[in-house]
């Protein structure tokens, strides 16, 4: 099973844009590592940035596959931008907010907002990134290069998400 | 919309999509080998310039797509005559004069200069 790096999608408008929460936990175990504790500085347990970008690219992917019902291959091609300017630790939530900017046969380009939720009685959430990414469809733009029948992108990982997000595996669906 | 505002607007988009300083970006600066474009760019770029100028462009009708498994259009590694004739009457934007004397499949990618893409945006606004 992938490695999935959001909890559940809370908002689809097929080709338009896609809300998914990522809840932090100190339960995870790379949580442990980033950062370990120093001979001068104890542990600082937050979300590592490349895992906040692979959970923009999730969402975003989500979004981009869903608009032609997941018959294609489309694999994250570029980090145009990646920009966080506060920590995830235990407890937060990320919102990750991908929007299409572009969207045809060949791929899509996305613009992503990361919004966190602090732990209090009142949680409101902030922006604190902006990720944007590109898409390339495969089966559309690598020419002579033999790729497995089946769609390897999106597999049984994605299909949970999606069902236990109540999303169906096909377009005109909305949360 | 005059050339010099076509390669200014072309000029940010290329240093948004391939992170390199404005004056990096020349009339002359060759996509590949000068700003360091990759495949994934040229994408990049297509989208770019649909959005900044309001047009919207075919798959293979900016970079060309398809072809180099087909030996007519390609042996040994290079274009044949039929695939330059290909090429010319799909990609007019193109100065295919230096690359003809030596058509190497792998040197397409240094036929893209900054100024290939404002003559094609020119073209395109006056369709």
């Amino acid at each position: 099973m992938r490695w999935m790096w959001i909890d559940r999608i809370i908002e689809l408008v097929p080709r338009q844009r896609l809300v998914a929460i990522k809840h932090v936990s100190l339960a995870e175990e790379h949580l442990q590592d980033h950062f370990q504790a120093t001979a001068s500085k104890p542990a600082l347990p937050v979300m590592p940035m490349s895992l906040i970008v692979e959970g923009m690219a999730q969402s975003a992917g989500i979004l981009v596959g869903h608009a032609d019902s997941f018959r294609h291959k489309v694999i994250l091609a570029k980090v145009s931008k990646a920009e966080m300017n506060a920590d995830a630790g235990p407890g937060c939530t990320l919102r990750y907010i991908a929007t299409v900017q572009q969207l045809d046969a060949q791929g899509a380009a996305t613009t992503g907002v990361v919004e966190l939720i602090e732990p209090s009685m009142n949680p409101t959430p902030r922006v604190v990134g902006q990720i944007d990414l590109m898409f390339s469809n495969i089966d559309n733009n690598m020419q002579g290069i033999a790729f497995p029948a089946h769609n390897f992108v999106f597999g049984e990982g994605f299909k949970i998400l999606l069902r236990t997000s109540g999303v169906a595996w096909g377009d005109s669906d909305q949360v | 919309m005059t050339r010099d505002d076509i390669f200014k607007k072309v000029q940010t988009i290329l240093v948004d999509a391939l992170a390199v300083d404005d004056d990096e970006v020349t009339m002359s600066s060759v996509l590949t080998k000068d700003l360091g474009a990759e495949s994934i760019d040229f994408l990049d770029i297509v989208f770019k310039i649909e959005q900044a100028f309001g047009i919207k462009i075919a798959q293979g009708e900016l970079f060309p797509e398809g072809g180099a498994q087909d030996p007519k259009f390609v042996q040994n590694g290079k274009i044949t005559a039929d695939g330059l004739v290909s090429l010319k009457g799909r990609m007019p934007h193109v100065d295919f004069s230096a690359f003809e004397k030596d058509p190497q499949i792998a040197k397409v990618g240094e036929l893209f200069t900054v100024e290939t893409l404002v003559k094609f945006v020119e073209m395109k606004l006056k369709k």
